[in-house]
């Protein structure tokens, strides 16, 4: 089961050490810096379901393509 | 009448003599006729004949091919092999390897071993060159022929045209001395990608093509490079974006270099084009080049593979790029479903086997191309958002072990487990998956010799610890028994039975389990060879 409910114990400490972590990098080196923590993570969790209910949470909160 | 080859040959192995069937005022008809002399036909027309099943193969040339294609021949197609008598010599000549290594740059990051357990007759692998592969079983026909085996191979044969007529197949065939017609009760084209005769019935071919060149030099050396396959994702010898070393039989060795989509072909093709790119990669230039090609590659495959009286294996229903070494060696697994279904058709069981052979292995094809595109995404990104996190995935590799398998430089051929199959019986027995309903038979020693050599043509029913009678006769097929005292047997123990006290098996002709059980129940087991024969299938 994905935890939906909030799990981190100092959000505003974290969020802070997730922005600083990228300070200094260019776009290009960010993306490359998130592809490998979604690795590192997905691999902590290892829950194939767990992973497959992440991927779909983030597929449909992102914000819908408007075509046209 | 010329008759022009379409391809050099490598090997001129069945000429072309003319037959009576060219006078014969009316067709001539034969129970089964194989379009297409590749290691798919010949491997078909071999088991057939060894069956008795008189068997007659068209082919459009003399023999085989001169070129690189297939080259990397897995166990189990070794093993097939060697159930029809060519498997022996197939290793003698071949190189043995079973480990790959796969670098970045300079780096390994990651290595992986194919067999990592002992008590198998045959190797992980074989890299053997095609043209020596269809030479051997070729070989195998010859003595096969000499023995009595009802097998024709008709060279220079080409076939024109494909009638369905309800209750046969006419051929129209051209041969250098004009055109005559043959007719059959079945035909299997094994004519390849290009597949005339599936052109012919104006049948589809659909899939994904992937946007890449790949460039094959197989060159002649002597080196030390150990028998291993290397990969190299970016190699820092900067020959293509990726690289692939294979040893060869006689000094050659394959290279393989990833080139892109935008090339110029003709140029990459130059001596001097490829030997600049080869001299990087080898830091000399003391070779010399033997054979090179460059090709792109498809994952495809036929809606069905199964048209009334005419059937498909192979590449002419089922392609897949070259890494995971799928191509051949899954047509071979064709022929090894196909040929036992045949021959009982043709003694009378119902045609559900021939629509099982086209459920089982459409699902190995889905399973290959699955395997094989996955490969390709991960070799050719087809998006930024891929290159990421395959880029992604090469960086964390080398000092993060969790990254190492997700690493693909092609997952290398493993044979299908026919899950769900129609001709399966439920499993009665507590014991390892590896072997349950479906799965092909996984070899163990035996005695002095192995399992799957005792294991025979036919169907057999294997008493491990439990008594079983010496045949049993159902549905026109015959089982035969071959019981092993397993305490003298610890791997067939191990691998089939593990917890379990006891268990009887029903294999299939080609070396697939039927169904499993405790101990001997004759009701059972023979509802399950009933089912296994096409009666009774869903
Ligand atoms: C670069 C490369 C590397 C590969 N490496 C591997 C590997 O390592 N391992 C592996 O398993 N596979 C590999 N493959 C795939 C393998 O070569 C094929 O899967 C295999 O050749 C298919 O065999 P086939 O008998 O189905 O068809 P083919 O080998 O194509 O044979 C078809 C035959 O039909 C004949 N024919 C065609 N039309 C007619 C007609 N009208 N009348 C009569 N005859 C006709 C042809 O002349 C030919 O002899 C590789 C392929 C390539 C290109």
């Amino acid at each position: 089961m994905l935890t939906e409910r909030p799990n981190i114990p100092d959000p505003d400490g974290f969020y802070a050490e997730l922005l600083g972590v990228h300070e200094g990098l260019s776009p290009d080196e960010s993306h490359s810096l998130n592809a490998r923590l979604i690795l590192i993570l997905a691999n902590h969790i290892g829950d194939r379901a767990v992973l497959s209910a992440a991927l779909a949470a983030a597929r449909s909160s992102g914000r819908p393509a408007v075509s046209g | 009448m010329t008759f022009a080859d379409r391809y050099p040959l490598a090997f001129r192995l069945y000429p072309y003599a003319r037959v009576p069937d060219q006078d014969a005022a009316t067709p001539v008809r034969h129970p089964v006729a194989i379009v297409g002399a590749g290691p798919v036909g010949l491997s078909l027309a071999l088991d057939l004949g060894l069956r008795g099943t008189p068997v007659v193969v068209l082919d459009d040339h003399e023999g085989v091919g001169l070129g690189s294609r297939a080259l990397c021949f897995a166990k189990r197609t070794l093993e097939i092999m060697d159930r029809l008598g060519a498997g022996r010599a197939m290793v003698e000549k071949g190189i043995v390897w079973q480990k790959g290594r796969v670098f970045r740059d300079r780096d390994e990051i990651f290595d992986f071993d194919l067999l990592p357990e002992a008590g198998h007759e045959y190797p992980a692998f074989i890299n053997l060159q095609q043209p020596h592969f269809e030479r051997f079983v070729m070989e195998a026909i010859v003595r096969a022929q000499a023995g009595g085996a009802p097998i024709e191979v008709r060279g220079k044969n080409r076939v024109d045209g494909v009638t369905d007529t309800g209750d046969g197949v006419l051929l129209d065939l051209m041969t250098p001395d004009g055109p005559y017609r043959i007719a059959a009760d079945y035909v299997v084209a094994c004519d390849g990608a290009r597949s005339p005769v599936r052109g012919m019935l104006g049948l589809g071919f659909e899939g994904r093509v992937f946007e890449d060149n790949f460039l094959i030099a197989d060159v002649k050396m002597t080196a030390d490079f150990p028998t291993e396959r290397w990969f190299w994702f970016e190699p820092w010898f900067k020959s293509g974006d990726s690289a692939l070393l294979h040893k060869q039989p006689d000094d050659i060795w394959r290279i393989d270099f990833q080139l892109g989509w935008d090339i110029d072909r003709e140029k990459e093709l130059r001596p001097e084009s490829i030997r600049a790119r080869v001299d990087q990669m080898l830091g000399h230039s003391d070779y010399e080049l033997d054979w090179c090609s460059i090709y792109t590659f498809q994952c495809r495959r036929m809606q069905s593979f199964r048209h009334g009286r005419i059937l498909f294996a192979g590449d002419s229903a089922h392609q897949v790029s070259p890494f995971g070494a799928r191509g051949a060696n899954s047509g071979v697994q064709d022929a090894d479903n196909l040929s036992w279904k045949l021959a009982a058709v043709l003694g009378g069981a119902p045609e559900a086997l021939l629509d099982s052979y086209d459920a089982e292995r459409v699902q190995a094809a889905d399973e290959n191309i699955l395997n094989s595109s996955r490969s390709t995404d991960f070799l050719t990104p087809k998006t930024e958002v891929s290159r990421l996190f395959r880029n992604a995935v090469l960086d964390l590799a080398r000092d993060h072990a969790f990254a190492r398998p997700l690493i693909n430089s092609g997952r290398l051929s493993v044979p299908c487990v026919y899950d769900g199959s129609p001709l399966n019986s439920p499993d009665a027995l507590d014991a390892p998956a590896r072997s349950r309903p479906g799965a092909p038979c996984p070899d163990a020693p035996l005695g002095d010799g192995f399992l799957l050599p005792a294991l025979g043509h036919g169907f057999t029913l294997l008493a491990l610890g439990c008594d079983a009678p010496d045949t049993l006769a159902e549905a026109g097929a015959t089982a035969r028994r071959l019981s092993v005292d397993v305490t003298e047997a610890p791997l067939i123990r191990e691998r089939y039975l593990g917890a379990a006290p006891a268990g009887l098996y029903l294999i299939r002709p080609d070396q697939h389990v039927a169904g499993r059980w405790p101990a001997f129940d004759e009701t059972a087991i023979r509802a399950a060879m009933r089912r296994a024969m096409g009666h009774d299938a869903c």
